[in-house]
């Protein structure tokens, strides 16, 4: 079954529901590749801030426990 | 306080679901906008999905300022990000018939100058086996011209059916 989107225009109140174009497909796949991208960026900068603070607690002799109780 | 809050239009997604929703031609005569989204997606990939809101048609990510704070099960996080927002919808491996609930909140949205919003959303969860998810944004939209459509879709799957999306104008006075 084809997807479709659901049209609602405010100043008429008419509601319509067509097929995607082969553009608008397009588009969506392209802006879920972006999206989990984005996302993956993301999630790397986190990991790479963790192991960074992982790296100045072990030099210092920390835990990470009691690193967090210093920072909280 | 709004003097007035009035419904602009509503629509519920039907049996064969839908990819997305626009409110297109949305009247320029109210001072804010508030949509209201109770939705279920149709993805089985992961927990939940992640709703867009785009306004005008412009879905360029620079054009998007985005602040979330945003906590599931573990120590609440936060990031900087770009692009269409809108927040958490139900997966479809969530508890049968449980829909999330989305407010997203757009003062002067019909003023010249770069638009602000805020979006507040919740998934629903009724059994163990995954984690619910709330999120609290700021946006910013850098257009100017007046916000006469905005387009909800998915980044996964569709909207099930029974989602319901409303849309209302707040008028000053």
């Amino acid at each position: 079954m084809a997807d479709t989107k659901i049209i609602v225009n405010c100043e008429t109140g008419e509601v319509s529901e067509v097929e995607l174009t082969a553009e608008e497909i397009k588009q969506r796949e392209a802006d879920a590749i972006a999206y989990a991208q984005a996302k993956a960026d993301e999630e790397q900068a986190a990991a790479e801030k963790a192991e960074a603070k992982a790296a100045i607690a072990d030099r210092l002799g920390l835990t990470a426990d009691e690193l967090a109780l210093l920072l909280a | 306080m709004a003097n007035t809050y009035v419904k602009i239009a509503t629509v519920t997604v039907g049996a064969g679901g839908a990819a997305s929703i626009d409110f297109s031609s949305i009247p320029a005569t109210y001072t804010d906008l508030v949509l209201k989204l109770s939705a279920r997606g149709t993805t089985t990939s992961g927990a939940r999905d992640s709703l867009f809101a785009t306004l005008n048609f412009n879905s360029t990510s620079t054009t998007y300022t985005v602040k979330v704070v945003r906590a599931s099960g573990g120590t609440p996080s936060a990031s900087s990000t770009g692009g269409p927002t809108g927040g958490y919808v139900d997966a479809s491996n969530f508890t049968a018939s449980s829909f999330s609930s989305t407010e997203i909140y757009v003062p002067n949205y019909a003023s010249s100058n770069a638009k602000s919003f805020s979006i507040d959303s919740v998934t629903e969860q009724n059994a163990t086996g995954w984690d619910t998810i709330m999120g609290l944004e700021a946006a910013l939209w850098n257009g100017t011209a007046a916000i006469n459509q905005i387009t909800l879709t998915l980044d996964y799957g569709n909207f099930a059916q029974h989602s319901s999306a409303s849309l209302y104008g707040i008028s000053k006075s």
